[in-house]
């Protein structure tokens, strides 16, 4: 670990981000590093790690610093790991985490996976070595050795990759652009975002209300059109079902039915939350346990409690999977039921290892 | 002799500078309005540019997908809020997020009898995948995991629990707070947990073991097994391995419960 340096992250002019992913963990050697899971970044000149947390930790170390390096597979309770074994210490090397180690050698552990694919980039690049064509600025390198036997081997995959390589560096690049634009755009439209009564362009941005943190969504006319089309298409579903849909269900159903230009889970959420002020037939619910369902107006509380009373006197006791089955409910909505008939005073519970059991109260 | 400050005259005065002052304040906002528009205009270009040419990337490349979402998260923006957005529209992001986000519910859904609501991410992963068919795009847990995000906003209990290097993704509203959390991620090695290493790992007294795992053989997250050597196991149909498990039809998953 003491072949690191601190680094600001920033790419230099030529150098071009390869790969980067999440969950990593460093290995002075066999120890694990006094740092804690991070991002680990390999581009064309170097390989970079940083602190999810804490960005301003953030370390690098010259790709022409590795001797060589070799995956080590996943075991019970431990990440697949990449070992990289590395070339001695340059004299004029910055300083960083580590002033001095034991070990040269460092593991990567990939706590999230990406380990396949990470070794892989990474072979690519130590087999172009890229940095060697467009040296960047401040990149020290730590001398010309090579390592042979890596080169030879990986020449065929160098080939292959190319053009795919090209494109998706392109890709990155008009990527990163793209962004800074983009970033101008949130920023000017946050300033002006009060001011503004139409919200439906801060939700084609995708920018969130500062307030409640969720992206400016209901009372726009999207959504409003979305609630009477929502309207249309659930009124049979609905009715087969006893009245009510998980919302999830209510998901799933639609964008299988649209197959293109689908609903986000929140552009259903918002539309429905709009059935009340638009006097349609359906209302969007949330139980105490947080699950959301539509339900047809029609079908009222008092109606479901009563059927829910009924069919338990009826059998004596019911669980909710056996209530599922004789309405042809999901086992989570029927469930649902039964325990507003309970909260209502009209069913007491039974809880035991063997299930939750719901028998009309007698109290 | 001038008295100032008072009398209708000031008082008018006073009022007409007012307005005049909110008048300029209406005006500037108007300004930046058409400011906005033209940026605005500028900005769909360049994103209708950008689809040209690497639409297709986004689609096919995870790590694509990866930095794309890393770096709307840094400028404040949620692409995937709405299939209305800029970015789904033009991108064809939305659609792919939303997609996985019915196949996720439907994996989840067909298995629940089976593991009480609970699933690797691996085993959600492979699932999908085989789902999709040979000819559709890869795709990477990281993919996943911000579908699954997407899909909490429904309230239909989707969440991730950390457990030994990957996650759980839990899909029903079971109430799993930390005492669950870590039972579960003990019982990960080896996919059961007994009271005894209950309490020699966490060093616990034996009711709050009894009343965790009571609540995970309830919620029907985890089998008793009683006839075990030793002691009752209680096992995890979530943490099963493809190789030691056969899959379970609903009427047998009720039969096994004690």
């Amino acid at each position: 670990m003491d072949r690191f340096s601190w680094s600001n992250g920033l790419l230099e002019i030529n150098e071009t981000l390869v790969i980067q992913q999440r969950g990593v963990r460093l290995y002075d050697g066999d120890d694990k590093a006094k740092l804690d899971v991070g991002v680990a970044l390999l581009s064309t000149h170097r390989l970079i790690w940083r602190d999810v947390k804490n960005h301003e930790c953030c370390i690098a170390m010259p790709l022409s610093q590795i001797l060589l390096f070799e995956e080590q597979a996943a075991g019970i309770g431990k990440s697949a790991k990449i070992v990289i074994h590395l070339q001695a210490t340059p004299a004029n090397k910055e300083p960083g985490p580590y002033q001095h180690s034991k070990y040269s050698f460092i593991k990567l552990s990939f706590k999230e996976h990406g380990q396949i694919e990470f070794y892989r980039r990474l072979t690519e690049e130590m087999t172009r070595k890229r940095w060697e064509n467009t040296p960047a600025s401040q990149i020290l390198t730590a001398g010309r050795t090579r390592a042979v036997g890596i080169v030879g081997i990986e020449r065929k995959i160098e080939e292959k990759r190319k053009e795919t390589d090209k494109n998706i560096s392109e890709a990155f690049e008009d990527l990163s652009k793209l962004m800074v634009k983009a970033k101008e755009m949130v920023e000017l439209s946050r300033s002006i975002a009060n001011k503004i009564k139409d919200k439906s362009y801060l939700l084609s941005m995708g920018i969130a209300d500062p307030v409640t943190r969720e992206t400016h969504g209901s009372g726009t006319h999207y959504h409003m059109q979305l609630a009477k089309q929502l309207d249309d298409m659930l009124q049979a579903p609905l009715e087969e079902r006893g009245g009510m849909m998980a919302l999830t269900e209510v998901y799933c159903l639609v964008n299988r039915a649209r197959g293109m230009e689908l609903l986000s889970p929140e552009d259903l959420v918002n539309a429905c939350k709009m059935f009340e002020s638009l006097k349609l037939p359906l209302r969007l619910r949330v139980f105490d346990s947080g699950v959301m369902v539509v339900q047809l107006q029609s079908h009222s509380e008092e109606e479901m409690i009563a059927s829910a009373l009924d069919n338990v006197s009826d059998k004596g006791s019911l669980t909710a999977e056996e209530f599922a089955k004789l309405l042809g409910l999901s086992v989570l909505l029927s469930k649902e039921r039964l325990l507003l008939a309970e909260k209502m005073g009209h069913l007491c519970r039974d809880d035991s290892v063997e299930g939750l059991r719901f028998y009309p109260n007698l109290f | 002799m001038h008295r100032r400050g008072v009398g209708a005259g000031a008082i008018a005065k006073k009022k007409l500078a007012e307005a005049r002052y909110k008048e300029r304040g209406n005006v500037l906002a108007e300004d930046q309005i058409v400011q906005m528009s033209k940026q605005l205009e500028t900005f769909k270009s360049n994103l209708e540019e950008f689809a040209s040419k690497h639409k297709q990337e986004i689609r096919k490349n995870s790590q694509f997908r990866v930095q794309f979402q890393e770096m709307c998260a840094t400028i404040g923006v949620d692409p995937l809020a709405s299939g209305k957005g800029f970015w789904s529209e033009m991108l064809g992001v939305g659609d792919f997020y939303y997609e996985l986000g019915v196949q996720i519910i439907e994996v989840c859904l067909a298995l629940k009898h089976r593991n009480g609501g609970l699933i690797t991410l691996d085993e959600l992963h492979q699932r999908v995948l085989k789902g999709r068919g040979k000819y559709a795009q890869d795709v990477s847990q990281d993919d996943l995991m911000r579908a699954i995000k997407k899909l909490k906003v429904m309230g239909s209990g989707f969440g991730m629990i950390p457990v030994g290097g990957s996650y759980l993704v839990q899909s029903v509203p079971a109430e799993l707070n930390m005492d669950h959390t870590v039972v579960l991620q003990l019982a990960e090695k080896k996919g059961f947990v007994t009271v005894s290493e209950i309490k020699d790992s966490l060093k616990w007294e034996k009711e709050r073991a009894c009343h965790v795992l009571d609540h995970l053989l309830k919620e029907g997250l985890a089998w008793l097994d009683s006839q075990a050597a030793e002691e009752a196991q209680y096992w995890l149909p979530a943490l099963f391995s493809e190789l030691t498990s056969r899959d379970v039809t609903p009427e047998e998953a009720n039969q096994m419960t004690p």
